[in-house]
């Protein structure tokens, strides 16, 4: 049997635009095994961010559940899905969300902060994590003095400081240039082979899907299709023949 | 990573008092122009309030001296004791914009931090630790702040009256409170300054509270999605 680390069961969301009532998501059902890189894709509106959100604990789904490691989600007090997200997940998101006063380790030892590391323990670790993405030598940059591509390095690096066992990211390369872009998306993905991290992505960019090990198409709040890798990779060889 | 896999969803931790004074420190003096602004809206509040009471606190008592040649015409006619009406007026109004001025600046201050309200709550921060940041640097802000513009107010104050009354005004400075021979209560200018200085501190911190206790129970997504 598969190990499931993400079971999402009927997850509908809603939300309240005046009188209106918008579905965001109807009834998603989505199983994700340990250890894969898996793609959410769709349009904008799509409702693949707000899908995302459920599987972060950044948002409350109106109906369904979600279980994480067979937990379900929604019975858990503030305080565990505090700890739920401090320990358990990476967030990695389009705008990078960096605090834009602390230097790159600061940003990187907050997480730390929270999980109550001492300060040399955290500080050791930061700056590790900041030379794994490359950025030994930008410790004490804030993030208005570094670019793009290096504030979604940091960013990354902040998400791994307490090694979660999921890494969530939105959009990461929406904000960035094709080859920094692929950069990102290639540490990612070395995070998810060598670390063994579960890398839940959401993305309309097409780089993502040849490092994808399933990727799934959200359309109107509603899975349209999941596809295995082999599967895409049938369909960029049809567009690379062209 | 391999200690936490499967294991129970724990408690997240409470972080040590001294470490939130740390980071809400930190955080005042990384951004101090910023947080310099803040401070001046404040500073001014608790400076007119300061100013308008001393005024009155001042003029009261030359007043009370004899002193009462340099007084304009219409507030003699106010003799009846205490505090003329003209004065009290004054007082509220300067109370009332000290109020919804300190509200304004501390909900702008934190209003536009509510991104980084939603990324610390995604990395782990507890609600109740996102509202006592803020707390603090507001109570830092309030009470330098309101300190400043006390003593700002008062000397300003005492400086508009050596115009009119020379150094009477130090002979008979109305520094502790007292109690007239008709029974009128005079506070007195060193009530004045403390209660200038509690104020603002109070209004700082109430100010900041609303909407950072409102930032912190909205679902981390939601409160990175406000624009402001």
């Amino acid at each position: 049997m598969a190990d499931i680390v993400v079971r999402a069961e009927g997850v509908v969301k809603e939300y309240r635009m005046g009188s209106n009532v918008v579905k965001a998501l109807n009834g998603v059902n989505l199983e994700i095994v340990r250890g894969e890189y898996i793609s959410l894709m769709g349009p904008s509106g799509s409702g693949k961010s707000t899908l995302f959100n459920m599987i972060g604990a950044l948002d409350h789904p109106t109906g369904g559940d979600i279980y994480i490691d067979r937990q379900n989600m929604s019975h858990l007090s503030m305080s565990q899905i505090a700890w739920f997200r401090c320990h358990r997940v990476g967030y990695i998101f389009q705008n990078y969300n960096l605090l834009y006063v602390m230097t790159a380790l600061e940003n990187v030892t907050l997480p730390m902060i929270f999980a109550g590391l001492s300060v040399s323990e955290r500080n050791d670790k930061g700056v590790e994590l900041l030379k794994m993405v490359g950025l030994g030598d930008r410790t004490h940059h804030r993030p208005d003095e570094l670019s793009g591509g290096q504030c979604q390095r940091v960013a990354i690096a902040r998400a791994l400081a307490n090694d979660p066992t999921i890494i969530l990211a939105d959009e990461p390369t929406a904000n960035l240039d094709m080859t920094t872009g692929r950069e990102i998306i290639n540490l990612i993905k070395e995070l998810n082979v060598r670390q063994k991290v579960t890398v839940i992505s959401a993305t309309h960019d097409a780089k993502m899907l040849d490092v994808s090990d399933r990727v799934v198409n959200i359309r109107d709040g509603m899975i349209e299709r999941i596809r295995n890798r082999d599967e895409i990779e049938i369909e960029i060889g049809k567009v690379g023949g062209h | 990573m391999a200690q936490h896999d499967q294991g129970q969803i724990e408690q997240q931790i409470e972080l040590p008092f001294a470490e939130s004074v740390r980071i809400s420190f930190q955080s005042l003096m990384i951004r101090f122009w910023r947080s310099i602004i803040t401070t001046a809206g404040i500073t001014l509040g608790i400076a007119f309030l300061v100013s308008v009471w001393t005024n009155s606190e001042i003029s009261e008592a030359m007043k009370v001296s004899g002193r009462t040649d340099q007084i304009t015409s219409f507030e003699e006619e106010e003799s009846t004791g205490g505090i003329s009406i003209k004065d009290k007026w004054l007082i509220l109004m300067s109370l009332i914009v000290c109020v919804v001025g300190i509200a304004n600046s501390m909900l702008m201050a934190v209003t536009e931090r509510f991104r980084e309200i939603g990324t610390m709550k995604c990395l782990g921060a507890l609600d109740r630790f996102v509202v006592r940041l803020f707390l603090l640097e507001s109570g830092f802000q309030g009470l330098a702040g309101a300190v400043v513009g006390a003593l700002i107010g008062c000397i300003g104050s005492i400086l508009l009256n050596l115009k009119d009354f020379g150094l009477d005004v130090f002979f008979y400075f109305p520094f502790f409170p007292a109690v007239g021979d008709d029974g009128t209560v005079r506070y007195g200018v060193l009530l004045i300054i403390l209660g200038g200085c509690v104020l603002g501190m109070i209004l700082a911190v109430i100010g900041a509270a609303f909407p950072a206790w409102r930032a912190a129970k909205l679902p981390p997504a939601e409160a990175m999605r406000t624009e402001v």
